[in-house]
């Protein structure tokens, strides 16, 4: 194999925050991911690295980073698919759109792209983009059947494709004591981001939710060690924060898994409401705990994935049916009502709601409904709807 | 016997003895229904149907009774009572209908259906595995998924022998053991292998003659419709895989074909322009829909549709009789794919389909209810016309749901289409004459 590019994981990609007071270091994150730009992505490719983009939802990126190449999360972004949307008809969600447009228009180049079965639409995107790029672009298949007792065999299998293909783009060997270094990486940070959740049930006034939602997403575009300085110098100046909490309910947001919401929008309802939990960029912490680094890391990485994750509409566990899975993170956050929410024409999403309709009425907990597409700009009217959902709550 | 005399008894024998199975298939979920025997619900990518059959329960296709409310113009009510539950306009309004048939108690304008005893699904569209989530939580009965993998990337399918697959087809082989055992629970039925080989060797009958039926149509003329006819050879396709009732009517249908292929018998208009379909049908309107095309002498002698809502019959794969679980793992794994694969790679088999069939043009039909056949169509487009720069017509409306099929607009695109088709012919016959 050809010897590797040096890595470039020690260089910084996001330099800006540092020797920052936290607000300011909190506002260079926002400003990262509110622009289409990534510019943490460029600054990983001037360096000479790699990029493995992998769309929504979850995604070993430990294989790739084992690899020395930067897994990029493929979440859309605030763009308008000027080139991308010839390539698609109508009844489409917009973060197929604008996820082409990012590698149409140049702005994210990749040398590989992955996608998964995860809904209809987006399981033809590594044909589509097979057609239009000369870099791989397939398809990791996910189990789709956990409960199968042949699926971690299989995932180990499909694991290890991903290895190799790995290893052909990057021309760098993939190895099980890098796998088990990056795993390293990865269980610090799903560790600091399950503290970053933790202060968001039980001090939500210590951090705004649109803060919080940064620093999750930076995640998916620098790499986790430079994430993971970032996230264990900030995370504990957000503790030591001096703020009161404030008299407002306490909410969980669902409908996040896939295409983001505007970033407006949820600096809007962090003005309102307490998000005290939410399925925004779950892929990022699908792993609930731990990976194990003792034996085989493929199988390790495959084992979690099936045993030790997290739910979305878009994997069906029968051990993890969803209505219950969002009753508990409802009643894990202390939460007073859900936001029930789902990307413009996101079958999945839609399918969903109607079910968590349903168990929140047995229930008896509040929620309000919302679509929302990642391009919306006006948020005046959604802003009144939720205020007037709030009112009703306080003042029932 | 003269021509005319053979023609009467088989040419048509094929829609009218399918329209019959039809017939018989509704008329036992009816009986199913009202003895409350169990029934199996089921989808056309990867029925499992070959170990269904094996266990005699009787199989209900929601997409099919979807689509029957549709062409029966009652779908527009069951969309709006399930609207009224909470379901988005914007969704599948196959699973709209199925969800309003079941509200209703099961009342489908074929007959009532019987609630599920068990379902089972693929991952080759991931509506499925919502859609069979819903009846999970009306009737509380064992959801099976069967999943999958596909192709992992355009023209990079793996075969017997190589590793991947063969890791492929273990997991599917150690689905298909499970879902065996889910029948025997369910229907207190031991597994029979004897009786699992009979209904291979049927689906094996209608797999070689399904394949054959496809190449007949490189006939000119074409000798069927492959959208109307091909809808009911679809359904019979599907509901009776694996019987011996299945078996016999393809034979039949060959028989049929083979007859019209030789005699020159097409289908009941001039075919001026050969056509393939990519996507689902437009079942609101669905005879008009066809006689926008036929008007024109335009006639279908392909779809994508009659490969993946086969589940890849056009495929040929023929079950190892010898080996019948692990070669059924096999046959799924590759037959499910190939159903994908004319999805998502659907410029592949456009490009095979134009060379083989003598293609003229290529409709596209991508609705607003299937983001699996729909969303990659409009780049599958631009990516053939710049390959091989035949004529194509995108028009966009639904299967289901008649609020976005606007007739006069498709008709003026189509006609237009055909306006094109007649003016790039021309210059042709001009070149020749002179």
């Amino acid at each position: 194999m050809t010897p590797p590019a040096p890595s470039t994981t020690t260089d910084r990609v996001f330099p800006e925050w540092r020797g920052k007071s936290l607000d300011d270091a909190l506002l260079e994150c926002r400003d990262q991911v509110e622009s289409a730009d990534f510019q943490t992505v460029a600054r990983w490719r001037e360096a000479g690295g790699l990029v493995a983009g992998h769309f929504q939802v979850a995604f070993p990126e430990e294989i790739v980073h084992a690899a020395g190449m930067l897994p990029f999360k493929v979440r859309g972004a605030p763009v308008e698919p000027n080139l991308a949307d010839s390539h698609f008809g109508s009844y489409l969600c917009s973060i197929l759109k604008t996820s082409l447009e990012l590698a149409l228009s140049g702005r994210v180049p990749m040398e590989m792209f992955i996608s998964h079965p995860i809904c209809d639409a987006a399981r033809n995107l590594a044909a589509i983009w097979g057609r239009n790029f000369d870099h791989p672009c397939q398809i990791l298949y996910l189990p789709q059947n956990p409960n199968s007792a042949g699926s971690i065999d299989y995932l180990r299998h499909e694991y290890d494709r991903l290895r190799r293909l790995a290893e052909e783009v990057s021309g760098r060997e993939i190895t099980d004591e890098a796998l088990v270094n990056s795993i390293v990486v990865f269980n610090e940070n799903r560790r600091l981001l399950r503290e970053l959740y933790e202060i968001k049930r039980e001090q939500p006034w210590l951090i705004a939710a649109e803060d919080a939602y940064a620093l999750v997403a930076l995640a998916g575009m620098m790499p986790r060690e430079e994430h993971n300085e970032l996230l264990s110098t900030l995370l504990p100046r957000i503790r030591e924060r001096d703020a009161r909490p404030e008299d407002r309910i306490r909410v969980v947001f669902e409908g996040g898994f896939c295409e983001q919401p505007p970033f407006d929008l949820i600096r809007m309802l962090g003005r309102t409401v307490y998000l005290v939990d939410d399925d925004l960029l779950i892929g990022l912490r699908w792993l609930t705990g731990d990976v194990p680094l003792e034996g085989d890391p493929l199988r390790n990485l495959a084992w979690a994935y099936i045993e030790r994750s997290s739910y979305s509409p878009v994997q069906h566990d029968l051990r993890k049916p969803k209505e219950r899975m969002l009753l508990e993170r409802i009643e894990g956050a202390g939460a007073d009502a859900a936001i029930l929410a789902a990307a413009k024409m996101c079958e999945p999403g839609l399918e969903e709601q109607v079910t968590y309709t349903h168990a929140l009425d047995e229930a008896g907990i509040a929620y309000f409904m919302s679509e929302f597409e990642e391009n919306m700009t006006s948020f005046s009217q959604l802003e009144m709807q939720v205020e007037t959902f709030v009112e009703n709550l306080l003042f029932a | 016997m003269s021509i005319e005399e053979m023609n009467d008894g088989l040419v048509g024998r094929g829609n009218r003895e399918g329209a019959a199975l039809f017939r018989e298939w509704f008329a036992e979920l009816h009986e199913t229904a009202h003895r409350g025997g169990p029934a199996a619900y089921v989808f056309v990518m990867g029925s499992m149907n070959e170990i269904l059959k094996t266990f005699d329960l009787p199989v209900v296709f929601p997409e099919i009774s979807s689509l029957q409310t549709a062409v029966r113009h009652s779908a527009h009510e069951l969309l709006e009572v399930a609207e009224d539950h909470g379901y988005s306009p914007d969704i599948c309004g196959y699973v709209k209908a199925d969800v309003a048939v079941q509200i209703r108690g099961g009342k489908h304008p074929m007959g009532d259906l019987p609630r599920p005893a068990l379902s089972v699904l693929t991952n080759a569209c991931n509506t499925y595995i919502k859609w069979a989530e819903i009846w999970e939580r009306m009737y509380g009965t064992p959801m099976v998924t069967i999943d999958i993998p596909g192709t992992r990337e355009g023209g990079g399918q793996t075969w017997s022998g190589n590793g991947d697959f063969e890791a492929d087809r273990r997991y599917v082989e150690v689905q298909i053991r499970e879902l065996i055992g889910t029948c025997e629970e369910v229907t207190g039925t031991r597994f029979d292998i004897d009786r699992f080989r009979e209904t291979l060797g049927h689906a094996n009958t209608m797999t070689r003659s399904w394949k054959r039926l496809l190449e007949l149509n490189a006939a000119r003329p074409s000798v069927f419709n492959a959208l109307t006819d091909g809808t009911v050879y679809l359904g019979v396709a599907n509901g009776f895989r694996g019987t011996e009732a299945g078996a016999r009517y393809f034979e039949r249908l060959v028989e049929e074909m083979e007859y019209k292929v030789a005699n020159g018998i097409g289908q009941s208009i001039e075919e001026k322009y050969r056509l393939i379909f990519v996507g689902v049908p437009c079942y609101p309107i669905f005879r008009r829909f066809n006689e926008l095309f036929t008007d024109w002498g335009g006639t279908f002698v392909s779809s994508t549709y009659l490969w993946f809502a086969s589940g890849g019959f056009n495929r040929g794969f023929e079950y190892d009789l010898d080996d019948p679980i692990a070669s059924m793992a096999e046959g799924s794994l590759i037959s499910v794919r190939d159903g994908m694969d004319s999805m998502f790679h659907q410029d592949r088999v456009a490009m095979d389909m134009i060379e083989e069939l003598g293609v003229d043009g290529v409709v596209y039909h991508p609705i607003k209810s299937c983001r699996t056949v729909s969303t990659g169509l409009a780049d599958g487009r631009r990516h053939l016309t710049e390959q091989t720069g035949i004529s194509s017509l995108f028009i966009e409306s639904d299967m289901m749901d008649r609020r976005v099929v606007s007739e006069a607009q498709m008709k003026n695109r189509i006609d237009a289409f055909f306006e094109g088709l007649a003016s790039r012919r021309k210059p042709a016959l001009a070149g020749r004459e002179g």
